[in-house]
């Protein structure tokens, strides 16, 4: 029994009070409108941002909508706070593991919570310096808080004041999902919008669904000294990643001592004094666990109820959200979409994209597609699971003939060095090619090693190339070299090394 | 050292072929021939288990190890109990649809464990139905019998209702719950099960299952071998128990000019490159001993085990090169690699059994060891016991090895031709039993 008080929340210190009046300043003018904007933009999160600050670059007249805060669930209550935690829980683990890298750990490792919270409070207003409404304003964008309601085909309403527009771009965003188990509401549930304003922590955590900012958190918490279950109603976690990925992580995570429940499904939950009780149901296998907090709502729906959609003639879906074409338009053809609201992989990095793509297309004319555009995502999970372009599995349904050329990491200097030797980078590669399709890493750096496998798909530089470039050594990027130069060896077929060897001997 | 170590190649593997065969022997319930999943006190049966003792006997016979009579009898007592058995899928019944359950009380023949109703296990026991059947063919009443009781067990095996409409088979079904939630997916030892279950000549799996399955096959470069993965080493053998795979390929292998045979040899390969490499520095891996795969394996919670601060998986199927892997290894899984690749399977079998002799009781081999966990005698963690899979594959194996019997067998058998020519599978033998037949 804990006297654990999910309730208690953050304290409104000077960072919050930086950060909210950056984002959301409570003492705020809508402007007047005095002609039609060129382009107004429905949301401030990533996709909102990136679009505004691109179009307000060329010159348009722009006008930027926000509800809530500008800076979305990215910047206010999703990877910015969250990889803030990570760093924090990170450094536990590595003082717990000390000895690993041949250090003595410290005698008496004691988590301050409190300290982590603020650290992450500190960071998230120190960013507000490149973040914030007044830089905004300053670069020409038109701000507005309210409640958007369209009125027509080119006109909205923010908090009854009509906006025309010549082109629109509707990137709402999207809310955590929570799951309908009965009790849950009853008994209290933390999300990704509500966890980062806890003030101590809880002592059982229990988190339902295995996604990627579940399994981010439940490793962190965990880290931090919360005893975690972490369930997920599937056979893996990060259902979306490949099996070998999702299998490193799993097992990464019982190192960690998280308790892992796979084919497990919460069915009730109910509270006992202080206590949140949850049934779980593993096939046939049915029990109950008791903890202090629940975090749910890890996937995401998107938000496209209250805008009046139907009135600019823009067709959505409640759970796949607003339909776009491979141009981001939406059957409204001023209005665009672009962001979580309207695409299924759901990643700051995809949604400001795409936000630049509508500016081309809408205001420049432009005929870019989403589809070519080649986005790598990253679970920043320790080791992190970063992917780009096509999984096996997708290849194998399109009839593409696909191989993988797959380095563990245990085959790599650095990695050995230091310690590291978990994961793997595998480069998937048409059959009979050097054509890159895509790759998976799973390394501790595995978000910024994916890069490198980007950056050769969209330049077109295919494994010969990349054979050919010198990293500097040693360093955990090589194994994509290592996986380049396997590829070059499967080039020497038996009959060429016959030849050579001929030549060889002359 | 082990005695078993001075003695030839040919000499060792029949000292080790009998000991195997002589688990079955040993085991088997005489009332309703089921044979136990492991020596162990108070084991259940093992359906597979009883599906490899099928597939034992006549081999056994031929090797002058069992009267053909005592052999027809024990595959007998199997079938007549298992076409007897209660199929109403009843939470104590033996089976449903066809199927039978995992593990079986070896008194009654009735589901313990809570256990599923396994598609795998099952195919495994029909493959040892249709062995007998293959092999015993004499007129007399007995052999009569255990055909016709064969032919009508596969028949009633429902495989299209172990697909639950999906594109693979499910992997198993419970009566409190329902199917279980994955199908097969990825590379394993399941060529078996989709050939029997397209074969069918009643309840045969839809026609694009198959595709289904390899769908999701990862062909992967790994230490320099092009390989179809899967990382634990008995997933490349089982099937390859029954089905001679040289030189006939579905079509993924024909794409990738390869077939399962020599897959399976590029398996031992990157197993010993794994343990070369050994990442994680246990105690003994080297290009002589390998063999990470399905075995028993220590416990963290283990009373008299003083090991370090690790996780131990206790039976779990070990793999590589991404594990698990706590240092435990499997001289069965080296020894089934035999027909494979001959020269690296018993380098390691020896290397293993003078390292470790105590792996060996009565010239059976233990299904795992794990010398970096050293209990309090001073002395390598080894399973205690002795596991009938093991037996039954080190059997089938240096079988195949020795004489190929059991393949030549196999490839008379009209169902599993057939289920393996509506995979795709063309070539070899397949080939010339077609033109054979239309001669």
């Amino acid at each position: 029994m804990t006297n654990f008080d999910a309730s208690v929340r953050a304290p409104l210190d000077a960072f919050e009070r930086k950060r909210l009046a950056a984002v959301s300043p409570e003492s705020w003018d809508n402007p007047e409108p005095t002609a039609p904007y060129q382009l107004v933009i429905v949301g401030a999160g990533s996709a909102g941002l990136a679009a505004a600050r691109a179009a307000a670059t060329l010159g348009a007249r722009v006008a930027l909508i926000e509800r809530h805060m500008i800076g979305g669930t990215c910047f206010n209550t999703g990877c910015v706070p969250s990889k803030a935690l990570l760093r924090t829980a990170g450094v536990y683990a590595e003082m717990r593991d000390a000895a690993r890298y041949g250090a003595q750990p410290p005698a008496d490792i004691q988590v301050d919570f409190a300290a982590a919270m603020t650290r992450l409070r500190r960071i998230r207003s120190h960013l507000t310096n490149t973040t914030s409404v007044r830089l905004l304003v300053a670069s020409g964008i038109d701000v507005f808080f309210g409640n958007t309601q369209f009125q027509g085909a080119d006109r909205l309403s923010v908090n009854g004041q009509m906006l025309q527009f010549e082109k629109a771009l509707i990137a709402a965003g999207a809310r955590p999902d929570v799951p309908d188990i009965p009790g849950l509401k009853q008994a209290g549930f933390l999300t990704n919008a509500t966890v980062f304003d806890l003030a101590e922590l809880p002592p059982r955590l229990l988190v339902i669904g295995g996604g990627p900012l579940g399994c981010e958190l439940a490793q962190a918490f965990e880290r931090l000294g919360s005893k975690v279950t972490i369930v997920q109603n599937l056979p893996l976690f990060l259902p979306h990643e490949e099996r070998d990925a999702a299998q490193t992580l799993s097992e990464a995570f019982a190192r960690d001592g998280i308790e892992v429940r796979l084919n497990t499904c919460a069915t009730a939950v109910r509270t006992e004094g202080a206590e949140k009780v949850v049934d779980l149901v593993t096939d046939d296998y049915h029990n109950t666990i008791r903890v202090d907090a629940i975090l749910t709502g890890v996937g995401r729906r998107p938000n496209v109820q209250g805008l009046a959609l139907e009135a600019a003639g823009v067709e959505f879906d409640e759970t796949a959200g607003i339909r776009v074409d491979d141009y981001l338009r939406t059957s409204n053809p001023r209005i665009y979409s672009a962001g979580d609201v309207c695409l299924e992989a759901k990643f700051t990095d995809m949604a400001e994209e795409s936000a630049r793509i509508v500016v081309r297309n809408a205001l420049l004319g432009g005929r870019e597609r989403l589809s070519e555009r080649i986005v790598p995502w990253c679970t920043y999970t320790d080791p992190e699971i970063a992917h780009v372009g096509l999984y096996v599995r997708e290849a194998n349904a399109r009839g593409i003939p696909i191989k993988t050329f797959t380095i563990p990491m245990h085959e790599v200097d650095r990695a050995i060095t230091d310690s590291e030797q978990g994961g793997f980078v595998k480069l998937h590669v048409r059959e009979g090619s050097d054509h890159i399709l895509g790759a998976t890493i799973v390394s501790r750096d595995a978000g910024d090693m994916i890069s490198q496998v980007t950056l050769a798909m969209v330049a077109g530089v295919g494994m010969r190339t990349l054979a050919k470039v010198i990293h500097a050594y040693p360093t955990k990027t090589e194994a994509i070299r290592q996986a380049a130069m396997a590829y070059n060896r499967t080039r020497l077929t038996p009959r060429i090394v016959a030849r050579l060897q001929r030549w060889l001997a002359r | 050292m082990s005695q078993l170590c001075t003695l030839s190649d040919d000499v060792m593997l029949a000292r080790l072929q009998r000991a195997a065969f002589g688990y079955f022997v040993e085991t088997m319930n005489p009332i309703n021939g089921l044979i136990p999943d492991t020596s162990r006190d108070n084991s259940p049966v093992s359906i597979a288990v009883v599906g490899f003792a099928l597939s034992v006997y006549p081999a056994g016979v031929e090797r002058g190890w069992m009267d053909r009579a005592e052999a027809a009898q024990r595959c007998l007592l199997a079938l007549r109990f298992f076409h007897g058995s209660d199929q109403s899928g009843s939470p104590t019944a033996t089976g449903y649809k066809g199927f039978y359950y995992h593990f079986l009380d070896i008194h009654l023949g009735r589901r313990v464990w809570q256990s599923e109703l396994s598609m795998i296990d099952s195919a495994i026991l029909i493959a040892g139905m249709l062995t007998a059947a293959a092999w015993f063919d004499a007129d007399n009443a007995e052999e009569t019998e255990l055909r016709a009781l064969a032919d009508a067990l596969y028949r009633r095996v429902d495989w299209h209702w172990s697909q639950d409409g999906a594109d693979t088979i499910r992997q198993g079904w419970k009566p409190e719950c329902g199917y279980l939630h994955y199908g097969w997916e990825g590379y394993s030892e399941a060529i078996l099960l989709y050939a029997l279950a397209l074969g069918s000549p009643t309840h045969p799996v839809s026609p694009d299952c198959y595709a289904g399955w390899v769908a999701t096959y990862q062909w992967e470069n790994l230490y320099n071998q092009d390989f179809l993965y899967a990382g634990p080493l008995f997933v490349h053998h089982f099937s390859q128990a029954w089905i001679d795979l040289r030189g006939i390929r579905d079509p993924f292998m024909r794409e990738k000019q390869s077939d399962y045979f020599e897959n399976s040899r590029r398996a031992v390969e990157v197993q010993i490159q794994y343990t070369q490499l050994n990442p994680h520095e246990f105690k003994g891996y080297d290009r002589n001993c390998w063999g990470l795969s399905a075995c028993d394996g220590p416990t963290d919670e283990q009373q008299d085990v003083q090991n370090e601060p690790r996780r131990l998986f206790g039976y779990a199927a070990r793999g590589v090169p991404y594990g698990p892997d706590d240092g435990t290894l499997s001289p069965p899984a080296v020894l089934s690699s035999l027909p494979f690749a001959p020269e690296l399977a018993l380098a390691a079998l020896r290397n293993m059994l003078m390292r470790h002799p105590d792996i060996l009781t009565d010239d059976r081999l233990a299904t795992s060891f794990n010398a970096s966990v050293i209990c309090h005698d001073g002395r390598p963690w080894i399973s205690p016991g002795h596991y009938g899979l093991d037996q039954g594959i080190i059997f089938m194996m240096i079988e195949n090895h020795r004489s190929e019997s059991i393949w030549r067998l196999l490839r008379g058998c009209g169902p599993l031709a057939s289920g393996l020519r509506k995979g795709g599978f063309a070539g070899g033998w397949l080939d010339a039993q077609v033109a054979g037949a239309s001669r």
